[in-house]
């Protein structure tokens, strides 16, 4: 009986909906905080998964040894990677594609990656010229990843040196 | 006598064994996982690797499940605190010196140490000092190794041994510096050599031409047949993203058991090589182009129809399936010819076999208690039924050869016969002389050597003479049948026939042999056709003899199926039409021991290339024949093993025209054969099949007595005349070849430009 009538009084009122504009009322008079993206930028943690790349070791060899457990955990089958000795003899990938419209960006790739070559870096600004699927824009072959991990290479160990602990 | 059993308690459950039996053996059957890296069912027990030892009531210490016989009233624990203590102390023994590093390694993923050192290995390795290693051994272009990962568990040795034959890996060193490789660097020259890939538990001998191409669990595997030799190998059949990338055994106990031969294994590669025919030609203005399936159909099924019934001919592959066997003989039927054929390797069409099989189940061949191999390399020929062979032999039985070449056995020979080919129809009449039989009207006469086999043979319980692919091409097939026919009747054994391909024994089945009126594969030669189909026939290579071949071909208008292309094939086709090889289609094989096994295509066909079954049935379609509206394989399949019935197959079913020899001696004389890797269009062109110790070597196999009366010494380059062809290649001189003969196979690069395999040729330096 008695909780009818509360609930009659409030609703008379319209308390929650007081509550909830007084919020925004305290918000509508604090220091904004929105970005002028693309002139300002957030802070992005080291832990970020944006676009991929493959690393090379200081000796400029190419990590990855073709293993495939990237391929095989990827939920989204968006790595395809073909293999076959190097003239060296060594495990060496012939084709390592990442099709980034299948890619739903969960980074197991680089958590099974036993030597550290597939990451994903802290690039977010990027987008596709071209979307016509045929062009293939939107697969990150090997060469690109390659390049990819040149280009940040710097960032992309200090990211993991600050992560090591953790992992 | 019913067979006594005891009973035994595993894990408190009581199960039924045979005394003498190992534990190992008694919980397998019964489903009870026991650890194990060197046991295997078909190798001797070795008891080194230790994985499987197993805790034994009363006895003081754990004891390895594979070497341990089982009592009655025994009680064993498999996963006791003590047995699991061992295991686990055994797994971690075989990580100290063990790589970790299974990313890099081809057997990640189906490695036996993976699989169970993650049931019993540790988190974390205790062993601090550095791990042995171990340098790799270049064993041959089929198996790759890489030592440091060898586990030593000896079942390369062992199979090696046992199984092949050939004494080729050992272990070298003691304790840890155990290393497995072969005394003297060398590559493996035993034709079953790829089984030791699947033997080896870890990633220390892998299938080279696969290797790092991929990874266990990316691939489907199917169920297949090997299409090469009549034994029908069961396989599996390892696909991805619609290539086929690798074939491993199927197990069989009443086919291959758990083996298959190189050959099975590693002709895949044939099958993308860049020759493949991938659109259908056809030869417009004397030039050959390539048009689309529906324009070449339409024409070449003109063709077909304005030919006269009479020079009407087809040639079918020894190797096609069943259904394309049947649709090949009712579309040329239904055009109102009966010229056939399937035998284009057989040296004399004076014999007509009606029936040809094996003679025997292949199980049989281990009971066999002597054995006159005619013209045979069995070794070479049919790898599985000379392993089975080899078993009776081990056992006691006296295998005997009469052979233009003393080819080498895995086994010892009891005796030999090595004569010049012309000379082969006379030894075996000797032997037919020396047990009183009919010599079917040659001259003979029973030397010491001939009694000696003629006595083995008589006193065997279940003697064997088998005609092999030598005598079959040879140009008195007819007189050695018959004879080797008198003689397995005049000792009450068996007449043994290894065909020619997959499915020789199929194609009599199927009816692909001339019928009434019709013209023989040797008729068509002699009097030349009109029109020839060609079903997956290179005709430089799978014919006995390539000149006449040409020939034939140059004066016929040629609708040619085919997988490949070849030379000949594009200088003598009309029509090429490309059609599935055997992975790729569905179909079946009859093979030597009568069963028929179906297979379904695995992987999509190159280019635009169709099922041959799908070729043949539009062409039926297209020259208006009733009946040929079949809408799968099955169907096909079905119609013609309804006609049959129950197969029956007889080697006594065979008519002679009969004649005296036709192959005279000469002072020099050619000895053919087909060499194991070069029997069809995909075998050949498996690079590295063509790369090991079998693939042929490319030179004139001479005695050296031959070659010095000759005036040619080793690696001398000489000119080989026969007829009107001639080539030129190497000498290699070889103890093994008969005097006055040289060993120069068909179906070798080279070999079109002579004539049949046998017969008078002369050779001079160059």
């Amino acid at each position: 009986m008695m909780k009818s009538v509360v609930h009659y009084v409030r609703s008379l009122f319209m308390l929650e909906l007081w509550k909830g504009l007084s919020v925004t009322g305290r918000y509508l008079f604090r220091k904004k905080f929105t970005l002028n993206y693309p002139e300002q930028k957030a802070p992005v943690s080291p832990r970020f998964r944006g676009l991929h790349a493959q690393r090379r070791y200081p000796n400029g060899e190419e990590r990855c040894i073709a293993c495939k457990l990237c391929e095989a955990v990827c939920p989204a089958n968006a790595i395809t990677i073909e293999a076959e000795p190097r003239e060296d003899g060594s495990r060496r990938t012939t084709r390592y594609d990442i099709d980034l419209f299948k890619c739903i960006f969960c980074g197991f790739c680089e958590e099974s990656c036993p030597v550290d070559a597939i990451v994903e870096t802290r690039v977010y600004e990027y987008h596709f010229e071209d979307t016509d699927k045929a062009a293939g824009a939107h697969i990150m072959t090997k060469e690109k990843l390659l390049a990819m991990g040149d280009k940040y290479e710097a960032q992309i160990a200090a990211d993991r040196a600050a992560q090591a602990k953790y992992r | 006598m019913a067979e006594q059993t005891i009973t035994i308690e595993v894990d408190g459950k009581k199960l039924e064994a045979r005394p003498g039996q190992m534990l190992i053996e008694v919980t397998d059957a019964a489903g009870i996982s026991i650890p194990r890296f060197c046991y295997h069912k078909k190798l001797s027990i070795a008891a080194n690797c230790r994985m499987c030892l197993v805790e034994v009531e009363n006895a003081p210490k754990p004891l390895p499940a594979c070497a341990t016989p089982v009592n009655d009233g025994m009680k064993v624990w498999t996963c006791s605190p003590l047995a699991r203590e061992a295991q686990k102390g055994t797994m971690e023994f075989l990580l100290i010196n063990h790589p970790l590093d299974c990313p890099i390694c081809d057997q990640g993923g189906e490695c036996e140490l993976q699989d169970l050192s993650m049931g019993y290995g540790k988190g974390v390795s205790r062993f601090v000092e550095g791990k042995r290693v171990v340098a790799d051994k270049d064993i041959g272009p089929l198996v790759a190794t890489e030592m440091t990962r060898c586990i030593h568990c000896t079942r390369c040795v062992r199979f090696g041994e046992e199984i092949a034959g050939l004494r080729e890996l050992g272990a070298v060193g003691r304790g840890e510096h155990t290393e497995i490789g072969t005394y003297v660097e060398k590559s493996m020259a035993s034709e079953l050599s790829g089984n030791v890939i699947d033997l080896c538990p870890v990633g220390a001998l892998t299938s080279k031409p696969f290797r790092f191409r991929a990874r266990a669990w990316e691939m489907n595997q199917h169920d297949g047949v090997a299409w090469h030799d009549g034994v029908g190998s069961n396989i599996h059949l390892h696909t991805r993203r619609g290539q086929l990338l690798r074939v491993v055994p199927r197990e069989n106990e009443a086919v291959n058991e758990t083996w298959i031969s190189d050959r099975d294994r590693f002709s895949y590669q044939g099958l993308y090589s860049d020759d493949r025919l991938s659109k259908p030609m056809m030869r417009v203005n004397g030039e050959l182009c390539e048009v689309e399936w529906q324009q070449a159909l339409i024409e070449a099924a003109k063709v077909l129809k304005d030919t006269s019934a009479e020079k009407l001919g087809a040639l079918v592959s020894p190797s096609a399936t069943l259904e394309e066997m049947h649709l090949a003989r009712r579309l040329v039927n239904g055009l109102g010819s009966t010229s056939i054929d399937h035998r284009l390797r057989l040296g004399d069409f004076r014999a007509r076999l009606e029936k040809p099989w094996l003679g025997l189940k292949f199980a049989e061949l281990e009971q066999v208690d002597a054995a006159l191999l005619v013209g045979s390399w069995l070794r070479k020929e049919q790898p599985l039924l000379n392993h089975r062979l080899r078993k009776a032999a081990l056992a006691g039985a006296a295998v005997m050869t009469l052979n233009p070449v003393d080819f080498l056995f895995n086994f010892d020979l009891a005796e030999r016969l090595v004569c010049a080919p012309s000379r082969m129809v006379a030894e075996l009449a000797g032997v037919a002389a020396a047990l009183r039989v009919d010599t079917a009207g040659v001259q003979a006469e029973a030397g010491g050597g001939h009694q000696a086999v003629a006595e083995r043979l008589k006193a065997a319980h279940k003697p064997l003479v088998l005609l092999g692919n030598l005598a079959w091409m040879h140009p008195d097939f007819s007189l050695l049948l018959q004879l080797a026919h008198n003689i397995a009747g005049a000792t009450g054994g068996c007449l043994a026939l290894t065909g020619e391909g997959a499915n020789s024994t199929g194609a009599a089945l199927a009816g692909l042999l001339p019928g009434e009126g019709g013209r023989d594969f040797g008729r068509m030669r002699e009097e030349g056709m009109e029109t020839l189909l060609l079903f997956n026939v290179e005709p430089e290579f799978d014919t006995a003899d390539p000149a006449a071949t040409a020939a034939l071909l140059e004066g016929a208008k040629v609708i040619a199926l085919a997988t490949h292309r070849s030379p000949w094939l594009e200088a003598h086709a009309d029509f090429l039409f490309p059609v599935a090889a055997a992975p790729e289609t569905s179909g079946t094989f009859v093979n030597l021991q009568g069963d028929v096994q179906s297979f379904r295509g695995v992987v999509p066909p190159a280019g635009e290339a169709r099922p041959g079954w799908k070729v043949l049935r539009v062409l039926g379609n297209l020259v208006d024949l009733e009946g040929f509206d079949y809408e799968s394989s099955e169907e096909v399949r079905h119609e013609l093993l309804k006609a049959v019935g129950e197969p029956v197959f007889d080697n006594g079913a065979f008519s002679l025209a009969g004649g005296g020899p036709r192959l005279s001696s000469a002072t020099l004389e050619r000895i053919g054969g087909v060499p194991i890797h070069n029997l069809d269009a995909t075998v050949r062109r498996s690079t590295a099949l063509q790369q090991t110790t079998d693939g042929w070597c490319s030179a004139f196999l001479l005695h050296p007595d031959t070659a010095a009366a000759l005036g040619l010494g080793e690696g001398d380059s000489a000119v080989l005349r026969q007829g009107e062809g001639s080539l030129t290649l190497p000498v290699e001189l070889d103890a093994q070849v008969a005097p006055g003969c040289v060993w120069l196979p068909t179906g070798v690069p080279g070999s079109e430009l002579l004539g049949e395999g046998f017969g008078a040729v002369s050779l001079e330096k160059a």
